[in-house]
């Protein structure tokens, strides 16, 4: 056979050519195959919705819907926002903020979980950084955990008043999504 | 294929016409009639037969079904309560194919089961049993895109929390894991897309198993059956041919089976499902414990068992595809547990070890159960890792029969077998 030539003859060069050109063509036809199973435009086109926080009274939470995922509004209380900010970040099993409105190398303190002067207002995305599941606590008579915020009860994670993991298999704190205070009661997601 | 004697004769002139063009009828004479079957089979040999009607009847009721289902988030739900319901024997249908599937994995467990005890697995089989571990690969694949269909409680957040174990793969590369798991749902959350394209896969999954399967039979038939004893038909006093002593006894264990088969979809067609799945899926709602489906339980222990996502995934995966290396992993040159007398008693505590996962798995992942799940999934790859390994070489195995022959008829026959220990 020409491959078995000294040198690489014209055949061989036309064998490669051919062959990485059909390769070539073979990715271009699996391309749109694969592609159209990603969310088209109509599904990424960000949405945003506004929500009005009047209503949420001191130890209270809502839920919200935002791009098809369940927001965790939560009106902290006092002790609460005292538990959060006592927790040293050392012993957090996830040290990042997590905040979309942060850089991505914010400490996971409680400061940087909320907003500036709206320390009392956490939102969350309310899915648990485990297996997805929705996670108990925002009704007042659900289980909240050993540390007070939230439970999964899919799988046993532990979540503190500030949203940040704090023990059970999940690896991340809840991500706080984008948004901002349109009005001093008023926020804006997305 | 492997060399016996052919003993077709065509009966007909369109036959022997037929014959001398494609001789269809020739082969499967050969494979299916006059293929010699070691004498000693017993009844754990008629699984593979029963799990290739398994397959025709989810085929068959599932082309049925897709008549009627909508694979829509809004529809699919009432679609199925409207095949329950109204269409003409809808009823029996839904839940001929719903029991078929827990009726398939008790089948392919039994198999595989056999196949551990009996070595069935040990050269030169290694591609007749890679094959197998595919094709329960496939048919845990066409079970969990199925169990999605009713678009139930149990339905949806079963997909949510399996596709969620790709996300595993952001602590290797961030972003990657993500970027997966939204193209396998088509959007940020689970939701008709996902649906739908669960639906088509669901559709196609099954002929692939057809085929799978039809290499299964092709390389079992090129290496001849194993059997009790583990030892090769050495002489034609091995053997019986295949029609009508194997046909009979598969055909005799299908009707036992079927007995069963029936009597859940008579007596109790939900009984191996969930309730939670009658409730319609809502994304906002987590039902309290999202259990699998009874078949994936030991595997969802295993996933539970660890603390670390990653970890879990990792474990969970491993426990499966770890049978594909059972051929090299297992080192003893004695084919059947019955002959080994340690590892006789370590393969049943690993059949222990999963059944015991199987329940845990059913159990909240809390306290004492995690602490098991520990200890069994810590059994379990033990068992496969360096018990097998060890084993192989330390044991003596007990004394074991010249031929089959032997086996079944004792030591006068010795003269008719006269060959050699294995």
């Amino acid at each position: 056979m020409a491959s078995e030539a000294e040198n690489p003859n014209r055949r061989d060069f036309l064998t490669v050519a051919a062959t990485s050109w059909a390769a070539v063509g073979a990715a271009a036809t699996l391309w749109p195959l694969v592609q159209q199973m990603n969310p088209d435009a109509s599904t990424q086109a960000l949405a945003s919705v506004e929500v009005d926080l009047a209503p949420v009274k001191e130890g209270q939470a809502i839920t919200v819907m935002w791009r098809g995922k369940p927001i965790f509004i939560r009106n902290r209380t006092k002790a609460e926002i005292e538990a959060a900010l006592k927790t040293p970040v050392g012993e957090l099993k996830d040290g990042k903020a997590r905040n979309s409105n942060l850089p991505e190398t914010a400490a996971a303190t409680d400061q940087n979980r909320v907003k500036k002067d709206h320390a009392n207002w956490l939102v969350l995305v309310g899915i648990c950084t485990h297996l997805g599941c929705i996670p108990k606590g925002q009704a007042l008579a659900d289980a909240k955990g050993d540390y007070g915020g939230w439970f999964c009860p899919c799988h046993g994670s532990h979540y503190d008043t500030s949203g940040r993991i704090r023990k059970g298999p999940a690896p991340e704190n809840f991500p706080v999504p984008p948004f901002q205070f349109v009005t001093d009661s008023k926020i804006k997601i997305g | 294929m492997a060399q016996h004697e052919d003993t077709y004769k065509p009966g007909s002139r369109l036959e022997q016409w037929l014959d001398e063009r494609l001789p269809l009828a020739r082969m499967m004479h050969g494979q299916f009639v006059d293929f010699p079957t070691p004498r000693n089979l017993n009844y754990l040999w008629t699984f593979g037969g029963i799990l290739t009607f398994c397959l025709v009847i989810q085929i068959v009721t599932g082309i049925v079904l897709a008549m009627h289902y909508v694979p829509s988030d809004k529809l699919a739900f009432d679609s199925i309560e409207h095949i329950r319901r109204d269409v003409n024997y809808g009823w029996l249908i839904r839940s001929v194919h719903a029991v078929g599937a827990s009726m398939f994995f008790v089948a392919v467990y039994v198999h595989m089961a056999r196949g551990l005890y009996y070595g069935s697995y040990k050269a030169p089989r290694e591609v007749l049993w890679i094959l197998g571990v595919i094709i329960y690969l496939l048919m845990m694949a066409t079970g969990f895109l199925g169990y999605t269909l009713p678009w139930g409680q149990m339905s949806f957040w079963g997909v949510t929390v399996i596709t969620n174990l790709f996300s595993s793969l952001d602590s290797i590369i961030p972003g990657l894991g993500t970027k997966i798991v939204t193209w396998l749902w088509g959007g940020y959350s689970v939701s008709g897309v996902t649906l739908n394209r669960f639906f088509s896969l669901h559709y196609l999954l099954p002929f692939v198993i057809v085929g799978v399967v039809a290499l299964h039979i092709w390389a079992l038939h090129v290496v001849g059956q194993n059997n009790p004893t583990g030892i090769e038909i050495k002489t034609k006093s091995d053997s019986v041919p295949m029609a009508p002593y194997a046909v009979m006894k598969d055909m005799f264990a299908l009707f036992a089976f079927m007995l069963v088969f029936g009597w859940f979809v008579f007596y109790a067609p939900d009984y191996l499902g969930h309730a939670d799945n009658y409730i319609e899926a809502n994304p906002l709602v987590t039902p309290p414990h999202i259990v699998p489906e009874w078949y994936y339980l030991p595997f969802y222990a295993i996933l539970r068992a660890v603390p670390s996502k990653l970890g879990g995934v990792a474990l969970m995966f491993g426990s499966i595809l770890i049978l594909l290396f059972l051929p090299w992993l297992d080192t003893s040159r004695v084919r059947s547990a019955r002959y080994r007398p340690i590892f006789k008693w370590l393969l049943f505590l690993f059949f222990f070890s999963f059944l015991a996962l199987g329940y845990l798995g059913s159990k909240p992942a809390e306290g004492v159960y995690v602490m098991w799940a520990q200890i069994f999934t810590t059994y379990y790859f033990l068992f496969f890792l360096v018990l097998m390994p060890i084993v192989g070489v330390l044991e003596t195995p007990s004394p074991m029969p010249r031929s089959i022959t032997e086996s079944v008829l004792g030591e006068k026959s010795a003269g008719s077998a006269a060959v050699a220990k294995h």
